[in-house]
């Protein structure tokens, strides 16, 4: 008894050494914390700026490189002084990779909280869950790379930074029929990713158009580890390519397995590929495969080698990755429109958002169309030697 | 059959619940402060939501002493059959006819999903223990899948545009419905014989009692009620995607029904109000919250093994 | 026919780390008579257990030697049972006498304790890192079939592990007193049995193996991230339970069927995307004609 009583003591210390932990934290970026602002602001209030990110949960580390990239652009707002003359902060909430949560959140950061702006998420279906409630109480929301195109559907004051799926779909599939000249091609999706499937959508429906036939439509669950299964079919329909439209935590694993059954044809997908863990994971295996994504810091602007160069100094030398270049276009943009609505109404800010043209954003030139996407070009990109090599770039 | 004084409850609870929104919601959207917003308004109708399924799960795993991991399953059932109807029928110009809808559909999304409740009850009921345990995560894991898989329902996309007909007042005249049925149920001479099932029930057969029936009541009655709290979820979140029922969901109310005292409704109720509110508490500690949440669940599990609250007059036998 | 007996590897071979995993579940189980949550977080420690011990192990022998995955594994399996010892001394142990619900959430808690400590970015994040190749891979050509020396070492892995499990179990002193205990824990402590030992060498052994299948799986699939043990471990949960929870033999079955009919199953295009509900039919489909899995016996209730 008494050691149980121990333990039990023990337990409540731990978890209220944690707690207290939490509590003495203050390092900037930290998510949860707010980044930036001053509580001795000089000139009165800061701004605040709402961010909702899956920092745990399945899908931690998409969020937790799109809220890196914001945190920074926040960061890099507030040394240069801040907007109308008052700093910035950022008040980032987690959604746990959970449905159900960004409603509860976003509704925090917009009734409890005040922001005058909400930034967030990266899953579409999760962006798509906030965008009512932001649009009820009239917030500007900005989703940094929720791609599917129901998301600024839900209302006026719902934009992106990032293109859509049918754009990127149909880049792909005129790569693939045009470029790499196939006939043939497998497609193999995350049957719980929104992204992923609608990617493959946009995709088949322009490749056969284009003329080619699909061989061979295959899911996996976003997370599986054994993708051998749905490989050994698509091998056996002997396809030109295969177009796997995931996540490159997923997609290093399929290239690995696919080498190992022999499938050597070439790979290709989407921005979701973008991280250098895709090479470091997937190493010898994912050599030669092709995907489209936002830039390419050789053939960016100063703006991307800026940030990418920032970026490396901020995070202990970690390249960036696509969802952190977006998460910086996010606030990016937001400030721009903020400083030229001159006020941080949330109509005000709208209108100027909505007016956004050619902003230099890190992935590229962003305007913001009568849909409120953002129209900007996307680049093909190839895996050499453990590098991405510029291919092409396509323009909407 | 209940005592009057029971049913008076239940008419002041609803009728409080009702009378409170107009004001709690005028409140909340004129008077925003910090201590008073509609995100604590949010809060209140999750909790409600966490209240009918807890006290709905614990008629099966508390009372009747069967042991469900598939709750999550049914309320996803219960949630996307109501916002499709929603959705299909809702009215931009008669505005009255939506109060009515709102109920039909709630209604109409616990029958559906009593009623998978009731396929899923007859063959699995025969398993005891683990297995039931198991099987039911299975069919709450199916029920998942179908959903994510079916166009029809949004598939991975999830089902957005769901009006926001949840208020305080729904959640809370339901929660209070549902309390007050599982109540007059187990308090019943009928319901004796959910406690003679969990107590013994070879001897509980012995008596005349079918085993069989009343676990496939019990679980029908709790999916019935599953099935209304997913049709407020989905009303109140405004959106809908399969991952909010993966089987974590359904494990986060079973932690429910245990902290709060297997077979105790005061203390499960209790268990789910703290549940709801402790993750948002602790919200400001953020990359520790879920790390505190898992180190209380452990602690208070050693600490108060018999439930939190060890209120009401059942004791549990295990 | 290429197809199918490709598929029958592949099968073979994720088969084979579900049943090792599922062993540890069903000796627990066998022993505790509750489903500890957090032997898939187990197989998820001897993973990056494995990561970390790697570049020191290789300092020492040439990388991707076969002493060298042999020394990995073995320090992999010892730390993965002393935190499973550890486990069940800290968190189960206090409530052996209390009822096994109570127990079953708090190895639920336990098990989220661990994955979100470890996704903290002070432990090991949430990032997915590369797994080391401990060994050198080689494609074996059959015909048309292609066989991936992985796939042969996860296979011969299993089977020498399971004939020194069955040979501990039923040859030993030790495993004799492990059914003893299985069987009636009051009546094999009036014995003189060590209870209290008997349960931390099982938990011990269970989350060796968890350990060791932590590897395999990371050889197969070179990405690791602290939720990596959530899918298998719940496939493997689910083996157990088919087998006949707390029977050894069926464990090891109950792991091949569900890795053979969830590859089989994966192959098939308008399936493949119900994967995740495969192994969860195929258990509700025998359970209802097999009340008590595979191998399981059925108890008949006394009065």
């Amino acid at each position: 008894m008494t050691k149980m009583n121990l333990f039990s003591t023990t337990v409540c210390a731990v978890a209220a050494a944690v707690f207290l932990a939490g509590c003495g934290k203050s390092e900037p970026g930290a998510p949860g914390a707010t980044t930036g602002g001053s509580s001795s602001g000089a000139s009165g209030e800061v701004i605040k700026v709402g961010e909702f990110a899956s920092l745990t949960g399945k899908e931690a580390t998409f969020g937790q490189s799109s809220h890196e990239g914001t945190a920074m652009a926040i960061e890099e707002i507030n040394a240069a002084g801040g907007l109308l003359g008052r700093k910035l902060e950022l008040v980032t909430e987690d959604t746990q990779s959970k449905a159900g949560e960004p409603a509860t959140v976003v509704n925090k950061l917009v009734s409890r909280d005040n922001v005058v702006a909400v930034l967030g998420e990266v899953a579409s279906s999760r962006s798509l869950e906030a965008a009512p409630i932001c649009q009820q109480s009239k917030i500007p929301m900005i989703s940094p790379s929720s791609t599917n195109p129901k998301v600024t559907e839900s209302g006026d004051f719902i934009f992106r930074v990032c293109f859509i799926d049918p754009f990127q779909g149909t880049v792909m599939a005129n790569f693939a029929s045009k470029t790499l000249n196939a006939k043939k091609v497998a497609v193999f999706t995350d049957v719980k990713s929104d992204y992923s499937k609608g990617l493959a959508k946009f995709f088949k429906e322009q490749f056969t158009k284009n003329g080619g036939t699909i061989a061979g439509e295959l899911d996996y669950n976003g997370g599986d580890k054994d993708f051998k299964g749905q490989l050994t079919a698509i091998k056996s329909e002997n396809p030109d390519a295969v177009f796997v439209p995931g996540y490159y935590t997923d997609v290093a694993l399929i290239c690995i397995q696919a080498k190992q059954l022999g499938l050597n044809v070439p790979f290709m997908g989407g921005d979701g590929w973008e991280s250098e863990d895709l090479v470091k994971i997937g190493q010898g295996a994912v050599e030669n495969h092709y995907f489209s994504t936002h830039y390419h810091p050789d053939v960016g602007s100063e703006t991307s080698k800026k940030f990418v160069a920032n970026y490396k100094k901020h995070y202990n030398g970690k390249t960036p990755d696509a969802l952190a270049a977006c998460g910086f276009d996010s606030a990016a943009v937001l400030a721009d429109a903020i400083k030229r609505a001159g006020s941080t109404d949330g109509q005000k800010v709208r209108d100027a958002l909505a007016a956004t043209k050619d902003f230099d954003g890190v992935t590229g030139k962003i305007t913001i169309n009568e849909k409120r996407d953002a129209t900007k070009s996307a680049v093909i990109l190839q895996i050499k030697d453990g590098k991405y090599k510029y291919l092409t770039t396509v323009n909407p | 059959m209940m005592h009057s004084g029971a049913k008076r409850s239940l008419i002041i609870a609803i009728v409080a619940a009702v009378l409170l929104t107009p004001l709690l919601e005028w409140i909340a959207h004129t008077h925003s402060t910090k201590y008073f917003n509609t995100y604590y308004l949010g809060i209140g109708i999750d909790i409600a939501i966490n209240v009918i399924l807890a006290v709905s799960l614990n008629l099966i795993n508390g009372h009747t002493g069967q042991f469900s991991l598939g709750h999550a399953g049914f309320m996803a059932v219960g949630g996307y059959t109501a916002a499709k109807l929603t959705l299909a029928l809702q009215s931009h110009t008669l505005l009255w006819i939506n109060p009515i809808l709102f109920g039909g559909s709630l209604l109409l999304g616990g029958l559906m999903a009593a009623l998978v409740g009731f396929a899923v009850g007859v063959p699995s009921l025969r398993l005891r223990g683990d297995y039931l345990a198991i099987v039911t995560l299975g069919f709450g894991e199916i029920i998942r899948v179908v959903f994510q898989t079916t166009e029809f329902f949004g598939a991975a996309t999830g089902l957005p545009g769901i009006p926001n007909w949840t208020n305080f007042g729904w959640g809370w005249s339901l929660a209070a419905i549902t309390v007050f049925v599982v109540a007059c149920i187990v308090n019943s001479t009928y319901g004796r014989g959910f406690i003679a099932v969990h107590d013994d029930e070879v001897a509980a057969s012995a008596m005349g009692i079918n085993p069989v029936r009343y676990k496939v009541t019990a679980f029908v009655t709790g999916a019935f009620f599953a099935g209304i709290a997913g049709g407020l979820f989905a009303h109140h979140k405004r959106f809908l995607s399969p991952t909010s029922f993966d089987f974590m969901k359904s494990i986060d109310i079973v932690v429910m029904v245990i902290l709060g005292g297997m077979g105790r409704t005061p203390g499960v109720i209790a268990a789910a109000v703290i549940l709801t509110v402790m993750p948002e508490v602790l919200r400001g500690f953020a990359e520790y919250r879920m790390i505190i949440y898992s180190l209380l669940i452990i602690g208070l599990m050693m600490l108060r093994p018999q439930g939190l609250f060890a209120i009401g007059k059942r004791t549990v036998k295990t | 026919m290429e197809w199918f007996f490709q598929q029958l590897i592949n099968g073979l071979a994720l088969g084979a780390i579900y049943a090792l995993i599922a062993l540890g579940y069903t000796m627990v189980y066998g022993v505790l008579r509750f489903i500890n949550f957090a032997h898939s977080d187990v197989l998820m420690l001897g993973a990056f257990a494995a990561y970390f011990v790697t570049p020191a192990i290789w300092k020492i022998f040439p990388a991707q030697s076969i002493t060298g995955a042999l020394l990995i594994t073995l320090v992999t399996a010892l730390l993965c049972a002393g935190m499973g010892i550890l486990i069940e001394l800290l968190a189960y142990r206090p409530l052996r006498k209390r009822p096994k619900l109570t127990v079953l959430i708090t190895a639920i808690g336990v098990s989220l304790f661990i994955e979100f400590t470890c996704q903290h970015k002070a432990v090991f994040g949430s990032k997915t890192r590369p797994f080391p190749q401990l060994l050198p891979m080689h494609d074996f050509h059959i015909g048309n079939l292609l066989v991936n020396s992985n796939d042969i070492v996860v296979l011969g892995v299993t089977v020498v592990l399971l004939v020194a499990l069955w040979f501990i179990v039923q040859k030993t002193k030790i495993g004799t007193a492990m059914r003893a205990v299985s069987f009636n824990m009051q009546a094999a402590s009036l014995m003189g049995i060590n209870v209290n030992r008997i349960v931390s060498f099982t938990f011990g052994l269970g989350s060796a193996l968890a350990g060791i299948a932590g590897i395999l799986y990371s050889m197969k699939a070179p990405g690791i991230e602290p939720l990596m043990g959530i899918q298998p471990g719940l496939r493997a949960f689910i083996a157990a339970v088919l087998g006949g929870i707390g029977n050894l033999p069926g464990a090891a079955l109950g792991g091949i069927v569900i890795g053979i009919v969830e590859t089989y199953a994966g192959g098939i295009a308008g399936v493949s995307n119900y994967r995740d509900g495969i192994a969860f039919a195929m258990l509700i489909g025998i359970l209802i004609f097999r009340p008590a899995g595979l191998l399981g016996k059925t108890t008949i209730e006394k009065v």
